[in-house]
């Protein structure tokens, strides 16, 4: 399959959580959101590894040679893992403080 | 080693006195290392072996940078001035309180240490750090012990310096990187042939920072503000120590280094240094504040010095070496006597201030012989420093000796003006208590009175001290 | 064994000890103990330079090198004394006056308190010794060190009643006055350095005649401003007249038989440039003659007895400067010597009027004072005729010496100089005639305590009034007779230089230089009895009208530099402190400092505190960055 359908969904995708960012207010949407986008830069990553290294997988299927960018990809899950942990537990405290989860609200970094 | 301990006592003895926190130990404590600080300093005039007079020790090898200090004449001179005027300080400011005694004597032997690292340093990043090392200290003690005023006032201060030290550093990096040796020390940078279009930048790069030091008109305006609202203790320190800084940086790091842009813009520095002297000089004639007063005929005295050097005559240079020290002396002797009046009634108003020569006598004798040698009157100090100046600035032009020659005149009034409304006439509701000086203020305002008359009548001495320093700088311009 | 003339360091050095002793000691030491102290200094510092006179007169000079003052690896200048005839008739001059004048003084200051009487004691010893450099200084620096120290001292003497305003500022202006006159001999100094590459008289005399005429033009000329300062000349005479604000001895001593004379000496000094650059001498002449009769014209109405010595001290300055201008430098210094005994004695005999009038100095209240006051009266009158110039007194055979020079050179001149001494014997008159003739005008109270003053008053009074007759005698001109002229025989050595190059035969002849004499004596003697007859019965009361007024308020002469001088400098002074300095260079700094803030207030306003803007604005700016790295390459 040419690199080019990859490239346009991940691009989709990106621009669905990037526009979803900008004009959701529902922190957890938002947080769906920025994995979106995530998932969307893993989408790639996987792609072009693929792309380039085709020539020697396909020789010999046993060869670690091209796994970097997936090995990225991985970090990347459990980075943002640990963020959506991290970030589902600050927008549990802000529901406990504020009842809301309207990012609205916390507009306080400006003073 | 002696050059070493010049920076190490104050350094050292600084840093001891954040943690002594009883103010009358303070006191005391600061003023050991003062005349510790003095006596090594007397010490440096016997001793011409570089053994005694330099240290040199590995700083930052691979940069090309080492910690090494030296003495030459006119280094032992500006270090003795330092050392003289510490301990004359500390004297005259015994009576007076601050809050948080020891952050204040502390950032004073801090400044100290600054001050002599200028002074002695021969490596150019070394002498960048004692530059700046000088001016954080007097930063703190602007702003946390001057006037109302203090907080603005500082800020511009330390802005404005900064500014300049900030052009200067990347002229030190600049020429760091045009040395082939890589290195910052000075014999090296010395050795340096440099094309005449890196030097025209280079120069302005340096001199801003050495301009506004010193300062020179129109970069004065920093000036006058942080004298009027710094507590008189570090006003001593800055006007009379700290803009001896610019002029020692540019006899040691500006001409010698630039030699053409130097000659070739003398005319714009000199004609700047002459417009400031008159500017200046008028401006004093119609202060009514007597630490502005004395902080613009500061400037005017300053104006000359920078002529005079850049002016390039043997007489002349030789004449700013002698000024130097004696500028020092004169103008810490009028602080302490702003100082007193101001202590005692709480204003440096001349026009809530007069009739003091029936009640305090000696004070009035005293500023009067100071204030004479401030106008240069022969034999006192003034006169042979201003004497050779002009001379110098004569032998390069005629017309800018002229209009220098009438600040003469105009220091003449300014001077006079002061004393008749401060200690002549009639007494008033404020002075009309006055009582006169104590002791202790007495015998430090005579040792400057000796100075003042042994410098004036036998100024050998220091000529001679200075002279190594004036032949090299003179056949740079040969 | 050595010249005895080393030992001419001891003159100076004795009121150098006075002043520190009477100074540092004040508070301590009883008035006694300070006049002893203060006049026998200077007899001590008397007789030593009777010493050394007689010394030179023998023939003997030297140039005493003390040690070294200012001496870098390009020019060196020593501190040393020049002991010649000039110098050694000036020492006389100085401590022989200075010391009746101290004598005096310790009378007259009486009413004082010992802190204050000691502190004039020092200032006047001061003052002496700044005066006794000046005249030994074996170079134009240590001279200037007296010249400025002269300065400085007159300013303490007249301001020495501290707590009075006008005198403070009479004192101020004298030394402002000064301080310009300073300047101009400084950078003769300076050209001077830069021409000859020295500073002392025997480098620079013998190395002038190589020099061209413009820069000697130029150097004396500048010299000449230093002593239009210091001799109360036009245009720096103002301050001489206000300096009467000190006590009385201090105008004897300074302001009419010493400091004012410096100019003279350093001219007469300088002859050998002098001599060499003409167009200077005419500027001297014609300078002096103007300030000579212009002052004079002032004198004639002021009422003020100290006032009127005062113009009359500026205005026979002049005829000094005259006598200097046609190369007459005997007839100058003659004419210093016979001024200081004459001009001595009458501002102590004003002194002596004044004390016994309890501090009264304005002459319309005087009058008839001759029987009260007998000493006084007859010294004064003597000093009056002395300086009107009527034979033998001295100041005929001074002045009558510049005159006859001064036709040699030009009789428009002479015609000058006798118009103003005509005018001298007037006022002088005047002044004698209003004070001591007629009735006593003050109330009964001051007539009844009218008395004449102590013997330590009339003994200088007297001294000086045998001076102001015989003095004349050293210098009696050729028509007289041969030979007699004792003083031009004692200072050809210091002249000898400029009379070589001048190289002028005696051009008048006898007859003619005897019908000049007599005619200004006979003048002088008509000005004298129009005087007499107007003022001794009619004494002139009124305040004065029309031109009359005018004089009287000194041709407006000091309104006038206010108006030039005074004002505008406080106007550009004030002009540069609040539009240039505030407004404009600090304005600029601060208008820096205000311009990052304003920028900084605007940009803030981006940081709204909203998340989602803030991705807004970065999705933006990756896009901005996209585009570029698109389009741009």
């Amino acid at each position: 399959m040419p690199i080019n359908y990859y490239i346009f969904l991940a691009l989709a995708l990106f621009c669905i959580g990037v526009a979803g960012v900008l004009t959701r207010r529902n922190a957890i949407i938002i947080f769906m959101c920025i994995e979106l986008m995530l998932n969307a830069v893993n989408l790639l990553l996987v792609a072009f590894s693929k792309m380039h290294h085709l020539d020697v997988m396909q020789t010999n299927p046993a060869t670690t040679v091209g796994t970097d960018a997936q090995l990225f990809v991985f970090f990347i899950m459990v980075v943002a893992a640990a963020e959506v942990s991290v970030g589902l537990a600050i927008i549990v405290m802000m529901y406990r403080n504020t009842h809301s989860i309207d990012i609205n609200f916390l507009n306080r970094l400006k003073h | 080693m002696l050059a070493l301990l010049l920076i190490l006592i104050p350094l050292v003895t600084g840093v001891a006195a954040f943690f002594i926190k009883n103010e009358k130990v303070v006191k005391s404590w600061a003023l050991l290392s003062a005349v510790v600080a003095l006596g090594i300093s007397l010490a440096t005039l016997y001793y011409t072996d570089t053994t005694h007079l330099t240290f040199t020790k590995e700083w930052l090898p691979d940069l090309g940078s080492s910690f090494s200090v030296g003495l030459d004449g006119m280094g032992k001179m500006l270090t003795l001035l330092t050392a003289i005027a510490f301990p004359i300080i500390f004297i005259s400011t015994k009576h007076s309180t601050y809050k948080d005694a020891n952050q204040f004597y502390g950032l004073m032997l801090l400044s100290q240490a600054g001050l002599m690292g200028v002074f002695l340093s021969t490596d150019l990043l070394l002498f960048y750090f004692f530059w700046e090392l000088a001016l954080v200290p007097a930063y703190f003690l602007c702003s946390k012990w001057g006037g109302e005023k203090r907080i603005s006032v500082t800020f511009k201060f330390f802005i404005y310096t900064f500014l300049g030290s900030l052009i200067m550093l990347i002229g030190i990096l600049y020429l760091y990187i045009l040395n082939p040796e890589k290195s910052f020390a000075l014999q090296s940078i010395y050795k340096m042939t440099l094309n005449n279009r890196a030097q025209d930048i280079l120069f302005w790069m340096f001199f801003l920072a050495f301009a506004i030091k010193m300062p020179i008109f129109p970069f004065h305006t920093w000036q006058p503000d942080t004298y009027e609202q710094s507590p008189t203790a570090t006003t001593m320190v800055l006007s009379g120590i700290m803009v001896k800084m610019g002029l020692f940086a540019v006899v040691r790091w500006l001409l010698p280094v630039f030699p053409h842009a130097a000659r070739g813009f003398d005319n714009i520095i000199i004609g700047l240094s002459v417009t400031g002297m008159i500017y200046a000089s008028c401006i004093a004639i119609v202060q009514d504040d007597l630490k502005r007063l004395v902080a613009y005929s500061s400037i005017a005295h300053i104006g000359l010095m920078s002529a005079a050097l850049f002016a390039g005559k043997a007489n002349g240079v030789q004449g700013v070496m002698v000024q130097m020290f004696n500028h020092g002396i004169n103008i810490i002797g009028l602080w302490i006597v702003i100082e007193l009046t101001e202590r005692q009634f709480g204003t440096r108003k001349m026009s809530e201030l007069g009739g003091l020569a029936q009640k305090a006598p000696a004070l009035a004798i005293l500023l009067v012989i100071v204030a004479l040698a401030n106008v240069a009157l022969p034999l006192t100090n003034g006169f042979v420093g201003e004497f050779l100046m002009f001379t110098g600035l004569y032998q390069f032009n005629v017309w800018y000796t002229v209009v220098a020659g009438l600040s003469i005149i105009l220091a003449a009034i300014y001077t006079l003006n002061m004393i008749q409304k401060v200690f002549y006439g009639n007494t008033n509701a404020l002075t009309e208590q006055a009582v006169d000086i104590r002791l202790n203020e007495k015998l430090v305002l005579s040792v400057l009175v000796i100075l003042i008359f042994a410098m004036g009548v036998y100024p050998k001495p220091i000529i001679e001290l200075t002279q190594a320093s004036v032949n090299s700088l003179v056949s740079v311009f040969k | 064994m050595s010249n005895i003339l080393e030992y001419i360091w001891l003159v100076p050095l004795f009121p150098l000890i006075g002043f520190l002793i009477n100074g540092l000691g004040r508070n301590y030491l009883s008035k006694t103990f300070v006049s002893i102290i203060g006049c026998g200094v200077l007899l001590a510092s008397f007789a030593a330079s009777v010493y050394f006179f007689m010394s030179v007169k023998s023939g003997n000079s030297e140039v005493v090198h003390l040690f070294d003052f200012i001496s870098t690896n390009s020019i060196n200048i020593p501190f040393e004394f020049q002991a010649d005839a000039l110098s050694s008739l000036f020492l006389l001059i100085i401590t022989g006056v200075g010391f009746l004048i101290h004598l005096y003084s310790t009378a007259y200051m009486h009413e004082e308190s010992s802190t204050h009487f000691a502190r004039y004691f020092a200032y006047l010893n001061l003052f002496v010794f700044s005066m006794l450099l000046l005249v030994l200084g074996g170079n134009y620096v240590i001279m200037f060190i007296g010249w400025e120290g002269v300065g400085l001292c007159s300013y303490l003497l007249i301001g020495y009643w501290f707590k009075n305003t006008d005198y403070n500022n009479a004192a101020k202006k004298a030394f402002i006055m000064n301080r310009i006159g300073d300047l101009g001999f400084l950078l003769a100094v300076f050209w001077m350095i830069q021409q000859f590459n020295s500073v002392s008289f025997g480098e620079v005399f013998a190395k002038s005649p190589q020099a061209s005429v413009a820069v000697l033009t130029g150097i004396t000329l500048l010299l000449f401003v230093g002593a239009t300062g210091k001799s109360a000349q036009i245009p720096l005479y103002t301050w001489l007249p206000d300096a009467m604000a000190g006590p009385t001895p201090v105008s004897a001593l300074i302001h009419a038989a010493t400091m004012v004379t410096a100019g003279i000496y350093m001219i007469a000094r300088s002859n050998v440039m002098y001599t060499l650059a003409p167009t200077t001498q005419t500027v001297v002449a014609v300078v002096g003659l103007a300030t000579a009769i212009f002052a004079a014209t002032i004198a004639i109405k002021q009422n003020d007895i100290k006032k009127v010595l005062a113009y009359s001290t500026v205005s026979q300055l002049g005829y000094m400067f005259l006598g200097l201008g046609v190369g007459a430098y005997t007839g100058a210094v003659f004419h210093v010597m016979t001024h200081a005994f004459f001009k001595a004695l009458l501002f102590l005999g004003a002194g002596s009027v004044i004390h016994a009038m309890h501090h009264e100095q304005d002459i319309r209240n005087m009058g008839g004072l001759r029987k009260k006051l007998p000493i006084t009266h007859l010294t004064f009158l003597l000093g009056c005729i002395a300086i009107a110039g009527i034979p033998p007194f001295s100041g005929f055979f001074s002045k009558d010496e510049i005159l006859a020079a001064a036709y040699e050179a030009n009789p428009v001149y002479w015609i000058i100089g006798v118009a103003g001494a005509m005018m001298t014997a007037f006022y002088m008159f005047r002044l004698y005639a209003t004070t001591f003739l007629g009735s006593f005008r003050g109330t009964q109270e001051k007539e009844h305590h009218l008395h004449e003053s102590p013997a330590a008053m009339t003994i200088p009074l007297i001294v000086l009034a045998i001076l102001a007759v015989v003095g004349g005698f050293v210098g009696i001109p050729k028509v007289f007779a041969e030979n007699a002229h004792s003083l031009e025989h004692f200072l050809s050595p210091i002249f000898a230089q400029s009379e070589e190059l001048v190289k002028k035969e005696h051009a008048l002849d006898h007859t003619k230089e005897i019908g000049l004499m007599a005619a200004s004596v006979i003048l002088a003697l008509i000005a004298i009895s129009y005087a007499l007859n107007r003022f001794s019965k009619k004494p002139e009361l009124k305040e004065a009208e029309g031109f009359g007024k005018i004089l009287a308020n000194k041709l407006y002469v000091d309104e006038m530099y206010d108006a030039i001088i005074g004002k505008p400098l406080k106007a550009i002074s004030a002009f540069f402190n609040n539009v240039i300095e505030k407004a404009g260079i600090d304005g600029f700094v601060n208008g820096i400092g205000d311009g990052v803030q304003y920028a900084s207030r605007q940009l803030r306003l981006l940081q709204s505190g909203q998340v989602g803007s803030y991705i807004l604005l970065m999705v933006i700016g990756i896009i901005i960055l996209f585009i570029i790295q698109l389009f741009v390459q």
